[in-house]
């Protein structure tokens, strides 16, 4: 029996991925929580150079970074894929998994720090990032098509997280007039059973956001 | 395939753009190497990549691949007769990655620290710089287990990822009077570069250090806004 840890925080969307991949594909694994204020002296050995979560450690041997966890985990358990079998279409998967990490997470996070002009500077630009995915999901139930796959796994942070940051914020970054696919996407991906049982709770991630938001508004006077 | 099938939108200066040409070359497959003029984007350009419009573009018949790397695994999920640039194994490939990765968003970002650098600042991103260079020491000796390349007895992933950088790195060595690759601190990489810019997929592509010099005069007076030098 082969033997499986996966290193996570509760909260952290990227271990989010790994637990959704593992879940889709029926993968038994046992599950070690970290704190990252108190990192365990396995998690800095198996991730010396980030000393980040997740981490997957399969028969002792260590896998980090999320989305190059996840190709581990297609190539290794061939049920249930996540990337699709044409080469091109393997490459756009990868393309827009690499721009939601690349530039929709760092814009979507910008309007989450920031205030003021700032704020609404930060607006425009995860706009037009969020407008080029969108445009993805043009006749598709999910990013992968009928069913759920890794560009959608890549994205599911935007199904759960970016609706917190935006109450707290009090900003719609995803309007159902100007995003009604994504908006549609939020709904199948949020609903669809094995995401649904997985997701931190609700009233914790606002605590916890609420915190680190008062953290970096604090640090400049609004414009 | 006929030759104008394939098509790699670049420009020769970019170590990114070399990355598709060398996979290309060892999976022995013709194509057209369309020129970017430097400081300006052609309309096949913004229209083959209208996300990031940046090169290295590849064209296949008619659909375009972007970003380096995901091109150069394109390359080898496509061209199945030739040699494979990742590992069959799942872990190993996952290490190949890693790498690479890391390759470019730490490693190079302090190298392109490092060329706008002033004083104490660059001194931290020179050590950044030294400190990633002895971890691809290690990796090195871990991923070829004794063989010539990161990929074994041929160049894979991981020597195109890192080894396209190595026109930029003697730059880098010249202009800061530095030594990077080192005989005493990174002997394998040192033997590994060279065996590397040798290889026949990668000679034909990797620029001359001098050109590079002289056109990374042209980029830095570009930065500044002044006129390009007269050569």
């Amino acid at each position: 029996m082969a033997e499986l840890k996966l290193f996570r925080t509760w909260s952290t969307p990227f271990a989010l991925r790994v637990v959704w991949a593992l879940n889709l594909k029926g993968i038994q694994y046992d599950t070690i929580f970290e704190d990252l204020s108190n990192k365990s002296s396995l998690l800095l050995q198996y991730n010396p150079i980030y000393k980040k979560v997740p981490v997957l450690v399969h028969n002792g041997k260590p896998l980090v970074e999320s989305l190059l966890i996840l190709e581990y985990i297609d190539e290794t358990w061939k049920q249930t894929p996540l990337l699709p079998e044409d080469p091109s279409e393997r490459a756009t998967a990868r393309f827009w998994a690499k721009f939601g990490d690349d530039k929709v997470l760092l814009s979507v996070w910008n309007v989450f720090i920031k205030q003021g002009k700032d704020q609404e500077e930060a607006i425009v630009t995860a706009q037009e990032n969020l407008g080029f995915v969108e445009r993805q999901l043009t006749g598709k139930k999910f990013f992968n098509g009928e069913t759920i796959g890794f560009v959608d796994l890549a994205f599911g942070w935007l199904a759960n997280l970016l609706s917190v940051w935006e109450e707290i914020c009090g900003v719609t970054l995803i309007d159902h007039e100007k995003f009604p696919m994504l908006s549609e996407w939020i709904q199948n991906f949020a609903g669809a059973p094995i995401i649904k049982e997985s997701w931190p709770p609700r009233d914790k991630l606002i605590t916890k956001y609420q915190a680190l938001r008062e953290v970096y508004t604090s640090k400049e006077a609004p414009k | 395939m006929a030759k104008n099938d394939v098509k790699v939108l670049g420009a020769w200066p970019s170590p990114y753009v070399m990355r598709p040409r060398i996979a290309l070359n060892i999976k022995s497959v013709n194509y057209e190497f369309l020129e970017e003029t430097f400081g300006s984007k052609s309309e096949l350009l913004l229209q083959s990549n209208p996300v990031h419009k940046k090169i290295p573009v590849l064209i296949h018949g008619d659909k375009p691949i972007c970003e380096s790397m995901i091109i150069v695994e394109y390359i080898d999920e496509v061209w199945t007769s030739g040699p494979s640039i990742l590992p069959s194994d799942p872990y190993d490939r996952a290490i190949q990655r890693f790498w690479a990765a890391y390759v470019d968003e730490k490693w190079f970002a302090a190298m392109r620290g490092l060329r706008s650098a002033q004083g104490e600042e660059r001194k931290a991103f020179l050590d950044q710089v030294t400190e990633g260079l002895a971890l691809l020491e290690e990796a090195f000796g871990k991923c070829s287990k004794g063989k010539a390349f990161f990929g074994g007895d041929r160049i894979g992933l991981l020597d195109i990822a890192f080894g396209s950088f190595l026109g930029w790195l003697k730059v880098t060595e010249k202009v800061n009077g530095v030594k990077l690759l080192d005989e005493a601190k990174t002997p394998g990489l040192v033997k590994w570069a060279e065996r590397f810019c040798a290889d026949a997929a990668v000679k034909s592509v990797m620029p001359e250090t001098e050109k590079l010099l002289e056109f990374s005069k042209v980029l830095a007076a570009k930065m500044k806004g002044a006129p390009p030098p007269k050569n």
